[in-house]
């Protein structure tokens, strides 16, 4: 699972109304070479939920300094944007869990999948 | 003047006539009389039967024979001698185009088995009005038992629990007849009488191997019908059984061949009773000279013999007692009633199915859908889309400009996804844990017919617009009950001719736009027979168990069971499947519900999965999007074979 994945998701059990950002409980982390497109990355930017993604990258040991609030005019930034590259896409979760912040309730992640499905009591 | 117009009219007609000819059968017409004479508008196709027409095309000479081609409006006659009457005239002799098909092994007619008094006396024995455990109101037909009580829910007999009624006396005489004659050599303890109403049937089925020795008598009273008995390697033989007639099914026609009746109103029948009446070759049904027929009521009476050992038949794919199971599921599902149902239904006939064909039907969705590429390409670049039952993530890559999630709820095919680089996880359709708002395109692929009610189609609907950004927009693809439209076949039906499970090279690129790539059966369709009952009518005369489809043929309900056939072995789908074997609920089949296997030409027996389907009519995907707020359809189409949508959000 890549934080651009865990930028996204949230719980959905039933009754939760503070179901994001899910926190991560990782026992495994890679991180994984990907091409830099610097283009792509200043797309992404604006659909981000900022805070989520420091916070995630913050968990996993991997901030890189990133900044708490977004910095204006990154996009010709490319020290920044490299950093961001590596948050979302480079760095992966293969084994451990995602955790709703309400309930409580713990999503496996296993060969780097999370695993979401509710039981149907949860649903 | 008047005429001359007249004139002219008929001239026109013949003109007509004479083209359609030309382009369906290749043949031309002549200009001066013939013996042939062709019928416009006088064919089986528009209901007329053979009976009709002789008696009408007698009146202008002496007929030599009659050829109807099925499902064709005209038909051809052929006189002793030549007419001078100007209709339009034949040069070709109509060369008689019989088709032969062979009985299934060991299945033996006897027509005339009973007289018509035996007949009247054996109707009269089944007395209706009393209620008992045994006889079962069964939606579309009436059943009642004697000997033993056949159980629905579990395919097999209370051997321990006879029934108080023992066979009725009446039985007796006919019985000790099939004695004398050698189609049995011990007398059946069990009867099951069947009454069909005229549009009424019985699902394709193997009785119960465990549950029944060799040798079924069935008689057929009251009317005649047409039963068709399939072999797993996809052939089909309809068989006629006039009233009075005994069918006798033995070996491989009892054990491997399923047997059932297709609830219809007409059947296509032969139009002289040819077919075991010429003892020369009793095993081959002529499909010649046709003629319509109008079901009655017909009531069978089919007689058994319990089984107390368990089976040692030579046919252990299709053996309960062998680890095999029959070719319909044991205890094939309705349409679910309720909520809890309707989730049971979808587990055990599309999430353990496609968790257990992940790798083999992965392999078999290479090729995107061109107008699906095109809707993702003309997105902006940067845009977020999430592909809500995503597969093997076919989709996922086609526009590298946009930001891509997917999520399945096959495990098996989000493992795919990943280990091909995208970004996807595990969910269900109808509770994606995505972010409200947070998507600027959703698409649903093959998706929603595999919810088992409205509600929850509905439901998976309201779950992708409520993903979208205001002003997203959402894709949906449905399978379409139409599989022919603005008399276009759809490539799943085009595709029968394909190798069996529907397997391509490497190299060619995947053809069909359907949903399924799936092994090619050919068979009769029985959409154009139903429609001389009208559509309406045939949802009201299905089972309620769900029907299993064959495959790449028109479609004859809308709720279906699709068959699809496992190929390669040791994959990682029929790993996880084997080891799921131990794990099932199933306890008189090694397989789950949803599987049974199936023997292929080459002998060895391949696992055949069912997916619950429901298929979509026109009109019925925008109706279900009309009902969720906050939306609106701005296209709608029809893409082989499917019904598509494009939605964005207000």
């Amino acid at each position: 699972m890549k934080l651009l994945t865990h930028n996204m998701l949230t719980s959905h059990v039933k009754g939760v109304t503070k179901g994001y950002p899910l926190l991560i409980k990782a026992t495994e982390v890679k991180v994984n070479e990907v091409d830099f497109n610097p283009k792509f990355v200043c797309r992404m930017i604006p659909k981000l939920e900022w805070s989520a993604l420091v916070q995630a990258a913050d968990q996993l040991g991997h901030r890189e300094d990133l900044p708490g609030e977004l910095v204006p005019d990154y996009e010709k930034n490319e020290d920044f944007l490299r950093k961001v590259h590596r948050v979302l896409l480079e760095v992966e979760v293969i084994e451990g869990c995602l955790q709703c912040p309400e309930s409580g309730r713990e999503f496996p992640i296993s060969r780097g999948i999370p695993n979401m499905l509710l039981n149907e009591d949860e649903a | 003047m008047r005429r001359g117009k007249e004139v002219k009219k008929v001239l026109r007609k013949q003109l007509k006539a004479s083209h359609t000819l030309l382009k369906h059968e290749g043949i031309s017409t002549a200009s001066q009389p013939t013996k042939n004479l062709v019928v416009a508008n006088g064919g089986l196709g528009n209901g007329v039967s053979r009976e009709d027409l002789s008696a009408a095309m007698k009146q202008f000479g002496d007929v030599e024979s009659l050829f109807m081609p099925p499902q064709k409006p005209y038909a051809f006659v052929t006189y002793r001698y030549h007419r001078s009457k100007n209709l339009l005239f034949i040069i070709k002799a109509i060369c008689s185009k019989e088709v032969l098909v062979r009985f299934p092994e060991e299945l033996a007619l006897v027509e005339d088995f009973v007289s018509p008094e035996e007949e009247i006396l054996l109707l009269a024995a089944v007395d209706w009005s009393t209620s008992n455990q045994a006889q079962k109101a069964l939606k579309h037909r009436r059943v009642k038992h004697y000997g033993f009580e056949f159980r629905y829910d579990n395919n097999n007999v209370d051997k321990d629990k006879p029934l108080p009624a023992g066979l009725p006396e009446e039985c007796l005489p006919v019985l000790h007849r099939c004695l004398q004659d050698g189609h049995i050599n011990v007398l059946p303890d069990q009867l099951t009488v069947n009454q069909y109403e005229t549009g009424q049937g019985i699902p394709p089925h193997i009785d119960t191997h465990s549950a029944f020795e060799d040798t079924i008598l069935s008689l057929s009273l009251g009317a005649k019908t047409v039963m068709e008995f399939r072999h797993p390697d996809g052939r089909v033989v309809p068989v006629v059984l006039p009233e009075r007639s005994l069918l006798v099914m033995k070996g491989e026609s009892r054990y491997l061949w399923t047997h059932g009746i297709t609830p219809r109103k007409f059947d296509l029948v032969p139009a002289c009773e040819t077919q075991s009446a010429d003892h020369s070759e009793p095993n081959l049904v002529s499909h010649g000279g046709l003629t319509l027929s109008k079901r009655g009521t017909r009531t069978s009476f089919t007689f058994r013999k319990i089984r107390h050992k368990p089976c040692c038949c030579a046919f252990p794919s299709a053996c309960d007692s062998q680890g095999g199971s029959s070719p319909c599921p044991p205890s094939q599902p309705s349409l679910p009633s309720c909520h809890a149902d309707a989730t049971r239904l979808e587990e055990e006939y599309v999430h353990r199915v496609y968790d257990a064909i992940a790798s083999h039907f992965s392999s078999t969705r290479h090729t995107p859908w061109p107008r699906v590429c095109h809707f993702l390409s003309a997105l902006q670049p940067g845009s977020v889309l999430a592909d809500v039952g995503c597969g093997n993530g076919k989709y996922l890559g086609v526009n590298p400009q946009l930001i891509t999630v997917g999520c399945d709820r096959s495990s098996s095919l989000v493992q795919i996804c990943a280990e091909r680089g995208f970004n996807a996880f595990v969910s269900d359709a109808l509770s994606v844990p995505l972010r409200t708002d947070s998507c600027d395109a959703c698409i649903s692929i093959a998706v929603i017919h595999h919810f088992s009610t409205q509600e929850r189609r509905l439901a998976a609907v309201r779950e992708l617009v409520r993903l979208l950004k205001p002003g997203g927009q959402a894709l949906i693809y449905v399978w379409a009950y139409e599989q022919e439209y603005n008399k276009q076949k759809s490539k799943y039906l085009k595709d029968h001719n394909k190798p069996q499970n529907g397997e391509k090279s490497k190299d060619k690129p995947e053809e069909g736009q359907e949903p399924h790539e799936e092994p090619s059966v050919l068979t009769t369709s029985h959409l154009d027979n139903n429609y001389i009952g009208g559509l309406k009518d045939d949802s009201k005369m299905t089972e309620s168990k769900l029907s299993v489809h064959t495959n790449r043929t028109a479609f004859n309900s809308q709720d279906l069971l699709v068959p699809w056939h496992l190929k390669g072995r040791k994959t990682r789908g029929e790993e996880e499947f084997s080891s799921g074997l131990h794990t099932t609920n199933c306890p008189d089949s090694k397989l789950s519900p949803s599987v049974d296997t199936s023997q292929v030409p080459g002998g060895s027996s391949v696992p055949v999965f069912h997916r619950y389907y429901h298929v979509f009519q026109q009109g019925e995907l925008e109706q279900l999007c009309i009902e969720v707020t906050g939306v609106e359809v701005q296209t709608s189409y029809h893409d082989q074979g499917n019904w598509c949508v494009i939605l964005q959000k207000e």
